[in-house]
């Protein structure tokens, strides 16, 4: 092993937080299993031997967006191409008690910035999910969401996330994110929440008490720079105003976007992003290999990268499947508990907010 | 801890023993597996180059009375799809390969009762007369089908390929080296020792080998640590063998189905034949079976090489597998993964560092 390796070794089996120029080290020079290795203790520290995962519904309201980013291939114009679409309240409500008998234990709820849809509509969803399912937890609205829903009610961030709060929503995900660099959001997502404001909303959620998670997309036209200080504005806010839950990062899928002459990030990278996060996320529990987008085999090599977590036996999913993800839209329980084991590590499923279900 | 100083002991040149595969492979700890294997690669060849041929696979009939349940390319003779290839496509398909950088030849094909010796002698002769290419062609059910067709020896029929130009046999058709899982997956064809019988008789001749695996479909370790030792017992004898390439079954359109083995255990089997066969040189990773993905991390457990820039390949296709590859995706993936890419030919010297 390298000195520099060795010393960052030090710092975190002595709980030392890696500075910047540690993160950028481990990206750019270093043996990936000594990487792995590294992380994957860190890994041991805060789960075990446990791999999470949880069985939940994807609910995607609509595809007609306002926002259009680059790099999406789900989002639609209203009267365009792609099959736009929208769910009525009724619909949603359906699609989503359909799941209900498969066992599993949350709703998730991310869509798009529909250009008409009052906030209105959304908090009607909510209640009546959590009115008729109150032990099914309601994971629901990406940060960008919540600012586009402040908008467009005039209503405060804090009244928007209170409001929904109020009627049943759990916790948020952690998607829209992107990469913290006003710079390519301009280039890429001009027209949805910047970096500050992506932030803010997860700040104010998490002094409402609700949880949420984090995300960065990366492997389009970010630098390894920017790609550090993302970590790093994230464990800033989580020792501010604590809350995140989770981090999951994810590959950019070039395919069906605008983007598309940007070839997909190697497995390499997915491996190295995975361990990376895990050390300098240092005050973020759960590091998620999101199977949907890495691939049922780079998801279960992950475990050993740092990873503890497997994401959902998803019902249906529809966002990244547009993008062209090559994997199923949904999995089963037994498959997910079958490679964990098979890592050698014990499937433990968990509700939303990481309370063990069962563990198998 | 134990497992640790195992891996220690081999790395330092201790041969590993059937047990010790076993253990390894349950026991052992996926991340210190892969960095043995690297080392050991490492200290092998003393450089971080990865190797990659580009080659044409020409399979000259379909028809095939061999019938394995796992494969999807064979035909009957009179099924409207069933064809034997005619010169003029032959050549053309040469010409094609040549045009596009290929070295290496890989005719291989069903088991024809129509075609014998005199049928392979005469397209080798052929092309070997109009084209500076390496064939490394013909796997050994096809040799021992031609022998018997033929009514010839195995090592005659040899010496008269080889006098005609077959430069050296691909590992195709070892499946897994146990009779147990080659009766139920492929009933009618030759068994281990026959498969050994060829290589050995190959290699007497100096004819130079590859040793493959097809493993995951119903065999189990115990099936592929016998494969291994086979393979490592006849190389200490002959020394003929220059890769030992391992694939995963494709489940798909055939008898057989089942499900695919998953990455973690390929990429561990993989890590550990690097450290079992210690008389080797070279361990292939395959992206063809397993993906580009993984076929890049596969150089970090223990290949050296990563096969290949296959200008057409029809029997993996036919399970419903296509992975695409060209020349740049190759050298970058290998880049990607710390590596430094060159192009070889079939014996393995260096014609292009990038």
């Amino acid at each position: 092993m390298e000195k520099k390796m060795l010393e960052i070794q030090e710092k975190i089996k002595n709980n030392i937080r890696l500075s910047r120029e540690d993160g950028l080290y481990l990206y750019n020079s270093g043996d990936l299993l000594d990487l792995g290795e590294l992380a994957r203790w860190k890994k041991f520290q805060v789960s075990g031997r446990n791999v999470f995962f949880n069985v939940n519904r994807h609910i995607n309201l609509t595809n007609i967006c306002v926002s259009r980013c680059k790099f999406c291939a789900f989002g639609v114009d209203e009267n365009g191409k792609g099959g736009p679409y929208l769910m009525s309240v009724d619909e949603a409500f359906d699609y989503g008690a359909a799941a209900v008998d498969y066992g599993i234990t949350e709703f998730h709820i991310v869509s798009a910035l529909h250009p008409h849809m009052p906030f209105d509509y959304y908090v009607d969803i909510v209640r009546r999910l959590h009115e008729t399912f109150p032990d099914i937890h309601i994971q629901a609205f990406t940060a960008v969401e919540i600012f586009y829903f402040s908008q467009i009610s005039g209503l405060s961030i804090r009244e928007v996330l209170s409001a929904l709060k109020a009627v049943g929503l759990g916790s948020m995900p952690g998607g829209g994110a992107e990469v913290f660099n006003d710079d390519i959001r301009q280039k890429l997502c001009p027209r949805k929440a910047m970096s500050d404001e992506w932030l803010e909303v997860h700040r104010i959620a998490h002094e409402l008490g609700i949880k949420t998670n984090c995300t960065m997309l990366y492997g389009h036209i970010e630098t390894i720079e920017d790609r550090i200080n993302h970590f790093i504005r994230l464990r800033n806010l989580e020792d501010e105003t604590p809350g995140f839950q989770a981090f999951i990062p994810l590959p950019f899928l070039p395919e069906n976007t605008s983007l598309s002459h940007i070839s997909r990030t190697s497995a390499i990278d997915d491996l190295k992003t995975i361990a990376i996060s895990r050390l300098m996320l240092d005050n973020i529990d759960h590091i998620k290999a999101f199977w949907i987008m890495l691939g049922l085999p780079i998801a279960q090599i992950a475990l050993d990268f740092g990873a503890d977590d497997i994401d959902g036996t998803v019902v249906e999913e529809r966002i990244m499947h547009a993008a062209g993800a090559p994997t199923e839209k949904g999995i089963s329980k037994e498959k997910i508990i079958k490679l964990i084991k098979e890592s050698g590590y014990i499937p433990t499923e968990r509700d939303t907010l990481y309370k063990v279900i069962r563990a198998y | 801890m134990k497992l640790r100083n195992l891996l220690q002991d081999i790395i330092d040149g201790r041969r590993m023993t059937n047990e010790e595969f076993a253990l390894l492979y349950r026991q052992g700890d996926f991340l210190e597996i892969g960095r043995a294997a690297n080392h050991v690669r490492e200290k092998r060849f003393g450089n971080n180059i990865t190797s990659f041929i580009i080659d044409r696979n020409i399979n000259y009939t379909n028809i095939c009375s061999c019938k394995c349940k796992f494969c999807a390319f064979y035909r009957e003779k009179g099924d409207k799809d069933a064809y034997v290839i005619d010169k003029t496509t032959l050549f053309g398909k040469i010409d094609e390969a040549v045009s596009l950088g290929a070295t290496q030849l890989m005719i291989q094909g069903g088991l024809n009762e129509e075609l014998k010796i005199d049928f392979f002698e005469d397209i080798f002769k052929k092309i070997k007369s109009r084209y500076d290419i390496t064939i490394h062609s013909l796997t050994a059910p096809e040799i021992v089908y031609i022998a018997r067709i033929s009514n010839l020896s195995i090592k005659d029929t040899l010496l008269r390929l080889k006098k005609a130009g077959l430069d050296s046999l691909p590992g195709g058709g070892a499946e897994v080296l146990h009779d147990d899982v080659r009766s139920y997956i492929s009933p009618n064809k030759i068994k281990t020792a026959e498969w050994l019988g060829v290589m050995k008789t190959a290699h007497e001749i100096n004819m130079k080998t590859t040793a493959t695996m097809m493993m995951g479909s119903v065999d189990k370790l115990e099936h592929r640590i016998y494969h291994l030792d086979a393979v490592r017992h006849l190389q200490d004898e002959t020394g003929g063998f220059r890769a030992f390439i391992v694939w995963t079954y494709q489940p798909g359109n055939n008898e057989l189905m089942g499900e695919k083995i998953s990455s973690a255990q390929y990429l561990r089997f993989l890590a550990l034949a690097r450290l079992y066969l210690d008389n080797i040189e070279h361990i292939q990773g395959s992206w063809v079976t397993q993906g580009e993905r993984i076929g890049q991390l596969s150089l970090l457990f223990g290949a050296d090489d990563l096969g290949s820039i296959m200008i057409e390949e029809n029997v993996v296709r036919a399970a419903g597998l296509v992975y695409k590859m060209d020349m740049n995706k190759m050298v970058r993936l290998i880049r990607d993964a710390g590596r430094v890419p060159a192009l070889r030919n079939t014996k393995y010297e260096l014609l292009k560092v990038f």
